[in-house]
Formats: structure tokens, C-alpha cells, sequence
């Protein structure tokens, strides 16, 4: 059997066979060939076959492949003319080692390139685990598009940034909220408040990513509809419990709103509603400048320039809370500094990640059914934002002095991936895009960056596991 | 083939080329499989050496190893092929991970006056079956090559050799400081060819 690109037939007809037998030739037998390693015990004057690596330096063309080597550095620099006698020591070497000696000759056609599906993500996946090809993601180590930011309010504790799932980016700049839609890079100016409210300290998209909702400093919050540029609603902080207290975040869980103020209250806040207040949950004693709702809308995850990080239960909360009830499930005090950084995992539904102040500078892993912190890393740096790669187990953060750098984490081993540098002041703000691959930071540099850091939009997840099981069918029995 | 019991054949200048040029297109074949550069189904299992060794099926790298072997059978029968490397790059970025060396020493006097040389070819088949050992297992000290990756061969020519029309100048596409393991070597007493593989150092991970 040939491959018929080499064919043996020269070969065999380039040799003439003689029958006269030389001595101590090896003896010629009709039994099978035999491994090597047997022959030569056989015969100890065979050449030695055995299966041995023994790198052989004499071998090895070290003058050339030194010459080669500084050869190309010394091109690469273009250094200054060296002296006359190096450079003819250095042409001598070269006609001895090179030109006098060898030309270098490469096939004009390529061989072709192994085949392989267009996405490689999802080529792991369909091919067997037989070739573990997994490419390495390139991540961009510069912004992919830097918009101006001008007057943003360089105020740690606020919540400026949201990205929609309607793909349109909301950002608060002083008195004005501005929208930007990422699909067409058009900017239109949402509203500007007067004075007497202004300015705004937070800005959240409804999980419709049609309604915004603006949260100011007048401790109003106000309901507007992106479509028809029209304000639909203001929720009144005066006639609640609130006392004039700027609302420096939100956070949607449906059709409810839950507003943190300077006051530390939080607020739900039912939108549909006339009497909007439909829970408060008192915990923190200073401004709630961290609020995040679970993915599954169960958990309401709080932090607060108190240093604390709250975790509520919305299973254990009531309208009218009786003294001792809207309890919060944990509370945990282990940050040294304001916590403003959280961040729900995607893929693991109890797994809260928090970011600590420039005291603290820690980002913190916490089992929310248990109340358990499972890591802790310090950064070296003011943790302001963090954000989970829906697509990778791998965790984005933003920092501010000394580096104004975003990290990217492995998670769970934290190693750092990657650090994008650019900002020239704390990146305050993050916000992902509804694909989940660009990240948005604002920075008190006014300046908007974007970030292709989680990966191109063009690399689909292979199909989700549907996680109906083999028996996920008779569900629909009952 | 039924001389196969002589202990001792003469071996021309065109034969030895022949088991040479053979020798390198299943060693490509080999090092290809092993070092997973083309997904593991496009190949085929053939007896050869006394091994069983593995054939891509891919058409293009067929012809491509075709077309390539028979220019270096050419070089090699006027005595002006000093080497053939085998590269291996990383498809994305083109950095070379791997060399596969094989210098070429080719017996002066032979190509000039057509001596005849005398070698068995069991012995040289041997010595050939040995070197294929070596880069079958040559996965177990490599490093893995965990990005997609392609492959090149440069052929080291004598200056005078003119550049035929389907091949181009190309430059040594080398490793800065690399790793070197020498494996072992064959003659047929006219060519002599020494196998060395040099990979990227790998020290950082």
C-alpha cells in the first residue's frame, strides 16, 4: 500500500540486488522483521535503534543558528553602523553560514489549511473531545471607540451608566440624560432637568429596554419612555418615607423598582401602581450606592458607604412590615470600605460577587443561600464596577487609583486574563451590551469607552443546554 | 520485490533519493497526525517500515506532498539538497511553534561520478523504522499545541539550484531560543539524513 504521492517504484528500481553476501552482515532469514530493540541484543554490532532521546549538541548547528539569531535582532533594532571590522566579521559570517551555503526555498503553494468550521467555539464542542483546539481569545487591549463624556459627575456613589436590552445606551452627563443607540451610534438627548432636581445620580433601563427610569437628586425618580421621548411618571420621594434624599441607585425587577437613597432606604417601588411604595427595607445607615437584583429576581443584593452589603429575600418581605420583619437574609461586614461593585453570576444562580472601596480595594465571592464567602482577592485598587462575562467563566473589573485599568479575572482561579489600560481617571461606571460581549465604562475622565473585551458578537454560544433532562418531557404531563 | 532474502544490495544515486524522498513524505504524513495538525479521520493506516503509519486523505496536502516531493527527488538525485524543514505554525498568528529538521548530507563523490554504494535496505529500512518510533512518541516531551496550527516545508538548497517556477525565496522562519532534541539518524551511504525537532521554548506557562 502506497499513498501514490511517493511512489516506491524508483526506488525499487534504482536498486540492482546482488547475490554475493558480505561477512558479518546481519543474517538473512525468512522470519518476520523484528523490532529493533530485539535485533540488537541479537547482534551487538547492529547499530543501536532504541527508542532513546539523547539530544546530541554535536550535532546541532550552534554557530549558525547563534549567527542567525543576532543576526535577525540586530536587523530588527537597526542599530547604529557598527565598526568597519565588525561589519566585514559580520559579512564573512554571513557568506560562510548563508550564501555561499544555502538558498532558502518554500513551496509558492500553501498546504491548505486544516479544515475546520468557521466558529471555533462551537467546533470544541461539535468535534469529540478527541482535540482539545481551543483558541485562545484575542482581547483588544485598547478601546474599541472612545465617545466624549462631558460634565459626567465624577461621584463614586452614583449610578450613571445602563446599557438597554433594546441595545441603547443611557448616560447621565450633569443635568442631562443622553441616549445613544449602539446599533446606529445615534446620540439624542432624553431630557434635561432643571436645577432644583438635578442633577441625575442614577439611570436604569426596565428589563423592556423601553422604559427609563432617572433617578435624581431631589430624591425624585422619574419614568420615561425612550420611544416617544415622553415622561410617563414621576414617583415622589417626598410623600414616601423618604426625606429629600438623592436616589443614587436602582435597580428593576420586573414590574418593580427598587430605589436606594442617600438615606440608606431602599425602596420597592411597584411602577403600575398609584401608591408606588409597596416595600422599604431599612438596613443600611448610610447611602445605598450599590443595588443589584438576582437574575432570578429573588434576591435583592444591597451595599452601602457603611461598608455593608445586605442581602434580601423578596420571599421574606412585606407591605406593612411589622417591627423586626423585612429582615434581611444576610449581612455581611467584611468589606472595609464602601460597596458599590456588584455583580450577579450568570451562570450560577447564588453566586454574588462585590467590590470594595478604596479602603478595602477587595473583590469578594459569596454564596447568598448560605451567607458564605468563598474568596476574596485584593485588587491594589478601588474596585467601582464589576461585571461577569455572560459567555466565559471570567469577571471584568474597574478600578481607579493608580491604574484607572479594567482587569478581566478567570473565575474561579482569578487569574488575571487580561488589564486595559486607557482611562485617565477612576472608571466609575460599566455597562454590557445586550449581547454580552462589549463593555461600556464612563470614567471621571469624560470620556465613554468601549470594550470588545468579552469576545466578538459574531461567535455564537453553541445551542444552550436545554437542561430539560432525559425526562424533561413528562413535565408537561401535569 | 522478491529479492527481499539478499543481504546485500547495491544502492544508486536515484534509489537512495527514492528512500529518501519516501522517507520524507511519511515522516511529514506522521508528524502531522501526531501533532494533530489536520483532525485525526482525514488520515489512513498503511503498513510501512515494519509500522503501521498514517496517510492524510486530505486531496490538498496530498498534492501538495506530492508536488513537493517530487521537486526535492529532483534536487536530491543532482546532489543539491542540504535540507528540508518542516514547520509548524500557529494559524492565527503565524508564530512558528515547531521545526522538524532534516539535514541532508549527500555523498560528494557518488552525484560526481556515479559510484555505487552498497546497504542493505532491511538496514536501512531499520534505521528509518527507528526514526519513526521517535516521532510517534515524540508527542510525550512536546509541547501540546493547543491553538488551531499549519504547516510549511522549506527545502535548503545549494546556491546554484534555480528557483523553479512554483517555488519561492523564503526565509528560515526560525525559533528564538529553542528547544532541540536530536533523534535518530539514517544513511543509505550515499545520503545521510539527520532528524532534529527544535520547539518553542515553553518555560512561561
Amino acid at each position: 500500500m502506497d499513498a501514490g504521492s511517493f511512489s516506491s517504484s524508483s526506488y525499487s528500481s534504482g536498486k540492482v540486488r546482488s547475490p554475493s553476501r558480505a561477512p558479518l552482515q546481519d543474517v538473512p532469514s525468512s522470519r518476520p522483521f523484528l523490532p529493533s530493540m530485539r535485533t540488537f541484543s541479537r547482534n551487538p554490532s547492529s547499530r543501536n535503534n532504541g527508542d532513546r532521546f539523547i539530544p546530541n549538541r554535536s550535532a546541532m548547528d550552534m554557530d549558525m543558528a547563534y549567527y542567525l539569531l543576532t543576526e535577525t535582532k540586530k536587523e530588527k533594532g537597526n542599530a547604529l553602523p557598527a565598526s568597519p571590522s565588525k561589519e566585514a566579521y559580520r559579512k564573512l559570517l554571513a557568506e560562510n553560514f548563508l550564501n555561499n551555503r544555502t538558498r532558502i526555498l518554500a513551496f509558492n503553494s500553501k498546504p491548505p489549511a486544516p479544515s475546520q468550521p468557521l466558529f471555533q467555539e462551537a467546533d470544541v464542542v461539535s468535534t469529540r473531545s478527541v482535540k482539545p483546539a481551543k483558541q485562545r481569545r484575542h482581547i483588544p487591549q485598547s478601546a474599541e471607540r472612545t465617545l466624549d463624556a462631558p460634565d459626567i459627575v465624577d461621584d463614586y456613589y452614583l449610578n450613571l451608566l445602563d446599557w438597554g436590552s433594546s441595545n441603547v445606551l443611557s448616560i447621565a452627563l450633569g443635568n442631562t440624560v443622553y441616549l445613544w443607540d449602539a446599533s446606529n451610534g445615534a446620540t439624542s438627548e432624553l431630557v434635561t432637568l432643571d436645577e432644583d432636581s438635578g442633577p441625575v445620580t442614577s439611570v436604569s433601563w426596565a428589563p423592556d429596554g423601553r422604559h427609563l427610569a432617572v433617578g435624581l437628586n431631589s430624591s425624585d425618580i422619574q419614568l420615561w419612555d425612550s420611544t416617544s421621548n415622553r415622561l410617563l411618571r414621576t414617583l415622589k420621594g417626598m410623600d414616601g418615607t423618604t426625606g429629600g434624599a438623592r436616589v443614587g441607585s436602582l435597580a428593576w425587577n420586573n414590574s418593580i423598582l427598587t430605589s436606594g437613597g442617600m438615606d440608606g432606604k431602599i425602596i420597592n417601588n411597584d411602577v403600575r401602581i398609584r401608591n408606588h411604595v409597596v416595600q422599604t427595607y431599612r438596613g443600611h445607615q448610610q447611602e445605598v450606592c450599590g443595588l443589584k437584583w438576582s437574575g432570578s429576581g429573588q434576591q435583592l443584593a444591597s451595599g452601602g458607604n457603611d461598608n455593608l452589603l445586605h442581602i434580601w429575600d423578596i420571599s421574606m418581605a412585606s407591605a406593612n412590615p411589622s417591627p423586626g420583619q423585612n429582615q434581611w437574609l444576610h449581612r455581611f461586614n467584611d468589606h472595609m470600605a464602601a460597596v458599590k461593585a456588584l455583580a450577579w453570576c450568570p451562570f450560577q444562580s447564588n453566586l454574588l460577587a462585590s467590590g470594595g472601596g478604596g479602603m478595602d480595594r477587595s473583590i469578594k465571592f459569596w454564596n447568598t443561600h448560605t451567607g458564605a464567602c468563598l474568596n476574596s482577592i485584593d485588587t491594589g485598587s478601588q474596585v467601582c464596577a464589576l461585571l461577569w462575562n455572560k459567555n466565559e467563566r471570567e469577571l471584568l473589573s474597574s478600578h481607579g487609583f493608580t491604574q484607572n485599568q479594567l482587569t478581566l479575572w478567570k473565575y474561579p482561579s482569578m487569574v488575571k486574563i487580561a488589564e486595559l489600560t486607557g482611562h485617565t481617571s477612576r472608571v466609575l461606571f460599566m455597562a454590557q451590551s445586550p449581547d454580552g460581549c462589549t463593555v461600556a465604562s464612563a470614567a471621571g475622565d469624560e470620556t465613554l469607552r468601549f470594550w470588545n473585551v468579552f469576545g466578538s458578537p459574531e461567535a455564537p454560544k453553541p445551542a444552550a443546554a436545554k437542561s430539560t433532562g432525559p425526562f424533561g418531557g413528562f413535565n408537561h404531563i401535569r | 520485490m522478491g529479492s527481499r532474502t539478499a543481504s546485500k544490495d547495491i544502492i544508486t544515486l536515484r534509489g537512495s533519493a527514492a528512500i529518501v524522498c519516501e522517507f520524507f513524505g511519511y515522516a511529514a504524513n506522521s508528524i502531522l497526525y501526531n501533532r494533530g495538525i489536520y483532525p485525526e479521520e482525514s488520515f489512513v493506516k498503511v503498513k510501512k517500515y515494519g509500522l503501521p503509519m498514517l496517510l492524510t486523505q486530505d486531496e490538498g496536502v496530498k498534492s501538495f506532498l506530492a508536488g513537493l516531493t517530487s521537486q526535492l527527488t529532483e534536487w536530491m538525485e543532482a546532489g543539491k539538497l542540504q535540507r528540508v524543514v518542516l514547520v509548524i505554525m500557529s494559524r492565527t498568528t503565524m508564530e512558528v511553534l515547531e521545526r522538524w529538521n532534516f539535514s541532508i548530507q549527500t555523498d560528494a563523490e557518488v552525484v560526481e561520478k556515479g559510484l555505487i554504494k552498497e546497504k542493505s535496505d532491511k538496514e536501512i529500512m531499520r534505521e528509518i523504522q527507528a526514526i519513526m518510533r521517535q516521532i510517534a512518541s515524540s508527542i510525550t516531551y512536546l509541547p501540546c499545541l493547543d491553538e488551531p496550527c499549519v504547516f510549511d516545508v522549506l527545502a535548503y538548497t545549494d546556491m546554484d539550484v534555480a528557483i523553479p517556477f512554483s517555488w519561492i525565496e523564503s526565509d528560515a522562519k526560525l525559533i528564538e531560543n529553542p528547544q532541540m532534541v536530536k533523534l535518530h539518524s539514517f544513511d543509505t551511504k550515499i545520503h545521510k539524513v539527520d532528524t532534529l525537532v527544535s520547539y518553542k521554548n515553553d518555560e512561561q506557562d
